[in-house]
């Protein structure tokens, strides 16, 4: 039997700033402050999300992090299977060499934006470390990989789409399964 | 994008997106690892039936820089010149699973000729007088960070004045295609002995004299005199070429001090572009040279990043 099946919001816009705010604690707790940090989002909502973690890192250390981001269009491992995407373009304020680089997503699901974020970085240099960071974590991984950071884990049948909505790319922030 | 083979057909958000990915990969180049596995497993074959340093270079550059196997077969030295057909040529490296050929030859046409023989992509290289539509993209991407470095964004109210032997120039021909299709006026400056027959239908201007649009051009074009012509008759002498059509450094001093020089090499200096104008602070010619490597990677990426089935 099937029916229609009805967007919900798991998250609303409090809720994901909660998250936000204790992840920001969770890296400065892990990295014993804010030195070396730098934090590099994977377009599109990575880059918000690495935004708005640097500005909770300041709020709560008083210390600016730095900000980037990391395009991983020809890093995919699909490239070759969908039509030619568009390519973004990859800043990173300084170098990544012997930083603490935290990535950051807005969901992880199978684990291949991930992986791709990690061959790109690769051809950057040699951070010290890598930590990521995500706002959902819906499950089904299909490679050996996991967050460090985590805003909340949902559990999710394949099927479902989890949608992560942000004021900076879509005029309200929220978190939807559909 | 299939293939990419004049710049007629480009439309104005395929050309953008040409140029916007450039950018990306210029970014690129400037990293310690300039090198990117888009390509990775891809074949392209670089088929040159004419002398090329820049050009095959830059292409040849572009498709390593993109991880792309590729493979140099010059016309001389191969199986070409022991009088094999192009189309033998093209369908007997085909088989060896090619998946892009880059292709230069004198005859005008010819390289659309090769979408008829093989399934690969093809990308003109430069083809008799008609076209070579990477020439332009470069021109183009060097153009527009010229504007930007003056804080212009758009290519609206923009006047690119292309100099000399429109005749016999591949290099205009594209130039003209798409700095229209990007919304620049373009006027071309031609003895009338070297202006193409139909230019009338060219929707630009044609002027003779040079000096008539020193002022108002945002960037001046000035194209190779090519030595066979020198002696064709299609001007007295080169010392009176250099005097009507030459820019010397009286003319560079007349340009808007916005304007920029472009040159698609290789120049012959005190001919049609004085050293002067060549080393000028406002000359783009190694710019030029330099977008080569990233407009190119940036084609390549668009014809073979994808799926092919696609465009099939």
């Amino acid at each position: 039997m099937t029916q229609a099946v009805e967007a919900r919001v798991v998250l609303d816009a409090d809720d994901v700033g909660r998250a936000i705010a204790r992840m920001a604690h969770e890296i400065l707790e892990s990295n014993r402050g804010a030195a070396g940090l730098l934090l590099l989002g994977i377009p599109r909502r990575g880059v918000p999300l690495a935004h708005r973690l640097a500005a909770a890192i300041d709020t709560a250390e008083g210390v600016p992090v730095a900000v980037g981001e990391l395009d991983i269009t020809m890093y995919r491992d699909d490239l070759r299977r969908r039509p030619t995407l568009p390519v973004g373009r990859t800043r990173v304020p300084g170098s990544v060499d012997d930083r603490v680089v935290v990535l950051v997503d807005d969901v992880l699901y199978s684990g291949r934006t991930v992986a791709a974020a990690l061959d790109a970085l690769n051809d950057l240099g040699r951070p010290r470390v890598v930590r990521l960071a995500v706002l959902v974590d819906r499950g089904h991984r299909e490679l050996p990989i996991r967050a460090d950071h985590v805003g909340t884990v949902l559990t999710t049948k394949a099927a479902e789409v989890v949608d992560v909505h942000l004021d900076e790319t879509d005029g309200v922030t929220e978190v939807v399964v559909r | 994008m299939r293939h990419l083979l004049d710049t007629y057909d480009l439309s104005l958000a395929d050309a953008t997106r040409l140029l916007d990915t450039a950018e990306t990969m210029a970014d690129v180049l400037t990293r310690d690892v300039p090198k990117l596995p888009a390509l990775r497993g891809r074949t392209v074959v670089n088929l040159f039936y004419e002398d090329s340093t820049r050009t095959r270079g830059s292409f040849e550059l572009a498709e390593k820089r993109l991880s792309a196997d590729s493979m140099n077969v010059a016309a001389k030295g191969s199986s070409v010149s022991k009088g094999e057909s192009m189309r033998d040529t093209l369908l007997t490296l085909a088989a060896m699973g090619v998946d892009a050929f880059v292709i230069r030859h004198p005859a005008s046409g010819a390289v659309a000729q090769a979408t008829n023989w093989v399934g690969a992509h093809i990308v003109n290289a430069g083809d008799g007088w008609h076209q070579h539509p990477t020439q332009a993209l470069l021109d183009a991407y060097v153009m527009r960070r010229h504007y930007r470095s003056l804080g212009v964004e758009g290519w609206q109210g923009k006047t690119v004045a292309i100099v000399g032997d429109v005749l016999h120039s591949r290099v205009a021909r594209s130039n003209v295609w798409l700095q229209k299709t990007l919304g620049s006026r373009v006027v071309l400056v031609a003895p009338p002995t070297l202006r193409p027959a139909g230019v009338a239908d060219w929707g630009v201007d044609v002027v003779s004299d040079l000096d008539d649009v020193l002022g108002e051009a945002d960037v001046v074009m000035m194209l190779r005199v090519q030595r066979e012509r020198m002696e064709g008759g299609f001007f007295p002498s080169t010392r009176e070429y250099s005097e009507r059509y030459g820019l010397t450094p009286d003319r560079v001093a007349r340009l808007k001090s916005t304007a920029a020089i472009c040159h698609p090499g290789p120049m012959n200096r005190g001919v049609e572009i004085s050293s002067a104008a060549a080393d000028a602070a406002n000359s783009l010619i190694l710019d030029q040279v330099a977008a080569g490597v990233a407009v190119r990677m940036s084609v390549l990426y668009h014809l073979l990043g994808g799926t092919d089935e696609e465009d099939r």
